[in-house]
């Protein structure tokens, strides 16, 4: 309200403010402030150590997780983007309008379901007595089944799977947007299909494609349940070493280490990324 | 290339090919979930054995259906006052969230609505373990000082409502936001100027305009919370919620009942996405 | 005649900014009353002054004798039409225009009375169904008016409603505005920038400038009396002739203009401050080839830039000889001058007392908000 009586302004103030100054608070700063405290505690409660971190480094079998789960994280990323693309310009720009309706609800129903369903279908599917090596057996394509779950390449796809609708739907959400008349005056000063999508549609989602990027990005290196269900013994996820640390060898110390790295490292590419293509993380998240 | 321009047919069919494919790759899983939910087998998996409700209704002695299996039951059943306990949280902070950042000017508002996004940022492994230990050791805090123990502060029901709370509230507000900008005030004043009071305008306009946006917020916070399993993993006490224990049993094997409780669970979130997709289809 | 409403040396202050100076005004009961102004003169801002929604830095506001200053909006028998008129969509058109009766407790039978009377006063009987994107613009007009008249108040105020309406919509709502006034009785206080809604539908016009008063008076007095060279130029289309006040010897006065032609006027003038005047003159007080050569008649020898038809309101584009500006002349469309074409020479001139001259001020009139 417009009004300058002061007094009621600050009551409504008082009560929106308060609960949402607490959740902050209590739940966002405190505790990653101290997740940053007990990184920098030895496992005894003993005073300030670099030990932890120094374990990170020391371990090949630590950094490697670390960098293994980045770089797949990044290839993930991609992956989902070349997919994503076709996908969206189908159903907003090629589709009959009544079909791209149905196809944007049907796309978004397994957006709903939970990832460990999910990822249970693939399981199904794809383990060596699955539905997939059945089929194949019994057309006679293979002689014996084959295991086809746990392995890098069967994961990979896995997190491309659970995390591809985090990318289609703000790229569709910016391709609504695009004008045909700018891919038609293209195509009439001579363009080719290669050279629109270069110059033209690409260019124009991007702010869909940075803030699809990020969320897919932060999912799939935050991801637990794909890499461990999916994931063979030696494609080990970072958050499986974090789990391993506090729940299984109750080394909450070192686990708070490995959370923080993994903190800076998500903060570090996404500000990376933000800073390349000029956007703000305000803009991003709608 | 578009509707308007002409195209060849190879690029045509080719794209339907594609986009073909990408749904059945999308569908495949759940489909063949839900199939061999109904297979009369021991294994989720072929060869059809026949169709059998047992995975649903069993009682036993060898197939026990979800409707009678104790421990998948009050998994559910945790789930659901936490889904319960997160949404009603949730939603009102997450509506104040929107008043908040919408209606009400301070200092600092910016880095404010920074750490509120936040939790958009932060894997959900790391709110779960940071918020594990914040409260681990304020409870030793507490207990050195006061000499109590706390016990909402281990883990258990309240701390798994608050790990949830603690990114879920964000979704809610983000939504809420989204509305609450497109909101005309002068409704508040026009409304003011015909005799209602503070609270009535609150009531009678705002709330009335926000409440397709609370209601969706609410329903996404419900499903958000009821799915979630990294923040909730490090969080959990004696008793699981229904993804943790579903987990351990898709991890080790199991019967068909996962089957069946992934069923019910496909079409619950189906019956959820068209509601909010017609709700907001009928908003514009 | 009771006073409805009265401001008496209302001022408002925006830090250092004064949006309203010193502003006082009285309205009698049942009137029309219309306050003019460019975007940005603080018309508004008076306006909400008034609804409750601003405090004044100093100063009162009255109403029926009662001083409002400290009492809320929503206790004030005042009721405002917004600009976007603000109906609440999440409503329909009856409970819309109940929405008050219910604020202030009146029971169901009584409030379905009331509001069904006024649908039907306002032409939209049986409407009460209907839900605000199912009306036309003229239509949700009459609604935010309803919803502020079924209460009753002391004094309606309009902040430009008709803004969003088409030109053509815009002409029929002030015929419909005038009547409904004059029908309900209730004192209406209208801002507007537009000078045509003022003056068709209003029993009295302020006009204001950079958050004062010009003037105040019947809509006939500003055109014919402008009380200042604001004035002069904001109601009714006038040219304006920039030139520099001289006191011949026997007295009297005659404007120079550039050209060192002279032109004659009436009255007398304060050379002090300066000399630098203008001197306006309406176009439909610029005559033709006039007859004969009359005393008090300025007579110049022009060439026609162009034809402006547009009926009954059909102009001519004339440069006098000599003259920098173009002069716009009505037209009569009386057959008497369809032999004049683009590129002729014409003989045009006025009357002294029709026109009217004050020192130099030059103001931006925007007159698109």
């Amino acid at each position: 309200m417009t009004t300058n009586r002061k007094r009621r302004i600050k009551w409504g103030f008082v009560v929106f403010f308060t609960p949402v100054f607490l959740w902050l608070l209590l739940l966002i700063v405190l505790p990653q402030l101290e997740l940053l405290r007990l990184s920098f505690v030895g496992t005894g409660g003993s005073g300030f150590t670099l030990r932890n971190y120094l374990a990170f480094f020391k371990e090949p079998i630590y950094w490697l997780t670390f960098v293994r789960t980045a770089s797949y994280a990044i290839l993930v990323t991609l992956i989902v983007i070349v997919v994503a693309l076709p996908v969206s310009f189908y159903i907003t720009k090629i589709a009959r309008v009544r079909a791209s309706g149905f196809l944007m609800v049907l796309l978004l129903v397994p957006f709903w379901v939970s990832e460990l369903i999910r990822v249970y279908g693939w399981m199904i599917l794809l383990r060596e007595s699955g539905v997939i090596n059945q089929l194949l057996v019994r057309i006679g394509l293979f002689r014996q089944p084959v295991e086809m779950l746990y392995n890098d390449v069967t994961m990979i796809m896995g997190l491309v799977y659970t995390s591809m609708l985090f990318m289609v739907i703000p790229v569709i959400g910016v391709m609504e947007g695009l004008d045909d008349a700018l891919i038609e005056a293209a195509y009439d000063l001579g363009a080719k299909k290669l050279a629109i999508w270069r110059t033209i549609i690409i260019p124009y989602c991007m702010p869909g494609i940075i803030s699809g990027s990020i969320i897919v990005f932060m999912l799939v290196l935050g991801s637990y349940l794909t890499p461990n269900l999916m994931g063979g013994k030696n494609s080990l996820w970072f958050t499986e070493q974090i789990y391993n640390q506090i729940i299984i060898y109750f080394n909450w110390n070192q686990g708070a280490a490995f959370g923080f790295l993994l903190l800076a490292l998500s903060s570090l590419i996404i500000w990376a990324v933000l800073r390349l293509t000029g956007q703000s993380l305000k803009k991003v998240i709608k | 290339m578009i509707r308007t321009l002409p195209r060849s047919k190879a690029y045509s069919s080719g794209f339907k090919v594609f986009i073909g494919l990408y749904f059945a790759f999308l569908f495949a899983p759940l489909i063949v979930t839900m199939v061999l939910a109904f297979n009369d087998s021991m294994f989720p998996s072929l060869p059809w054995e026949g169709f059998t409700l047992d995975w649903f209704f069993g009682n036993g002695p060898r197939k026990y259906g979800i409707f009678n299996d104790r421990g998948n039951l009050r998994s559910i059943a945790m789930s659901f006052k936490v889904a319960l306990a997160v949404t009603a949280l949730s939603t009102v902070v997450g509506t104040f969230a929107a008043f908040l950042f919408e209606q009400e000017d301070f200092r600092f508002k910016g880095a404010l609505y920074f750490l509120m996004i936040a939790p958009l940022v932060i894997p959900g492994v790391i709110l779960g373990i940071s918020i594990l230990l914040f409260a681990n050791s304020m409870g030793l805090l507490i207990e050195r000082v006061f000499d109590v123990y706390v016990k909402v502060l281990g883990p258990g029901f309240w701390l798994v409502v608050t790990g949830q709370f603690s990114f879920i509230t964000t979704i809610v507000a983000l939504v809420v936001i989204a509305r609450l900008r497109k909101f005309d005030r002068t409704l508040e004043e026009a409304a003011y100027n015909l005799g209602a009071n503070r609270l009535q305008v609150l009531w009678y306009i705002t709330l009335k305009y926000l409440r397709p946006a609370i209601f969706g917020g609410a329903a996404v916070a419900f499903l958000m919370s009821f799915e979630n399993f990294n923040t909730t993993v490090f969080l959990v006490g004696s008793q699981a919620t229904l993804p943790i224990n579903l987990y351990l049993q898709v991890r080790d094997g199991s019967t068909p009942v996962i089957n069946a409780i992934s069923l019910l669970l496909i079409v619950g979130a189906s019956v959820f996405a068209v509601l909010n997709l017609s709700s907001k289809r009928e908003r514009n | 005649m009771q006073i409805a409403l009265s401001v008496k040396n209302v001022t408002k202050r925006f830090g250092d900014f004064v949006a309203v100076d010193d502003v006082s005004l009285s309205v009698e009961d049942g009137k029309f009353f219309s306050i003019l102004g460019p975007s940005g003169c603080g018309k508004t801002t008076l306006l909400r002054m008034i609804a409750g929604f601003y405090e004044q830095s100093g100063g009162t506001i009255e109403l029926r004798g009662q001083d409002m200053t400290d009492v809320e909006p929503n206790k004030r028998p005042v009721n405002l039409v917004f600009q976007n008129l603000a109906l609440f969509p999440m409503m329909n058109v009856y409970e819309n225009i109940a929405f008050g009766l219910r604020r202030r407790g009146e029971k169901s039978p009584a409030i379905a009375k009331k509001v069904n009377g006024l649908l039907e006063r306002v032409g939209l009987p049986g409407a009460g169904k209907k839900t605000i994107d199912q009306l036309s613009g003229g239509q949700r007009q009459r609604i935010a008016i309803a919803r502020c008249l079924v209460l009753d108040p002391t004094v309606l105020l309009l902040d430009e409603p008709l803004g969003a309406l088409d030109a053509k919509l815009r002409e029929h709502m002030k015929v419909e505005l005038k009547k409904l006034q004059a029908q309900v009785g209730t004192t209406f206080v209208y801002i507007t920038h537009d000078q045509s809604e003022a003056m068709v539908m209003s029993d009295a016009v302020a006009v204001m400038n950079a958050g004062r008063f010009e003037q105040i008076g019947t809509p006939q007095e500003l055109y014919h009396n402008p009380a200042s060279s604001f004035v002069a130029q904001f109601v009714g289309n006038n040219n304006k002739l920039r030139a520099v006040m001289h006191k011949d010897e026997r007295g009297g006065f005659f404007a120079r203009y550039g050209n060192g032609m002279d032109f004659k006027v009436d009255g007398a003038f304060d050379l002090s401050g300066g000399d630098a005047y203008d001197l306006f003159v309406r176009p439909e007080s610029l005559v033709i080839n006039p007859v004969e050569a009359k005393q008090e008649l300025n007579v110049m020898p022009a060439a026609v830039k162009a034809i402006l038809f547009d009926g009954g309101n059909s102009r001519l584009l004339v440069t006098p000889d000599g003259f920098a500006d173009e002069l716009v002349v009505a037209l009569p469309q009386t057959k008497q001058f369809d032999h004049i074409r683009a590129g002729d020479r014409v003989r045009i001139g006025w009357d002294a007392s029709k026109s009217v001259c004050f020192k130099r001020a030059d103001w931006k009139i925007y007159d698109d908000e």
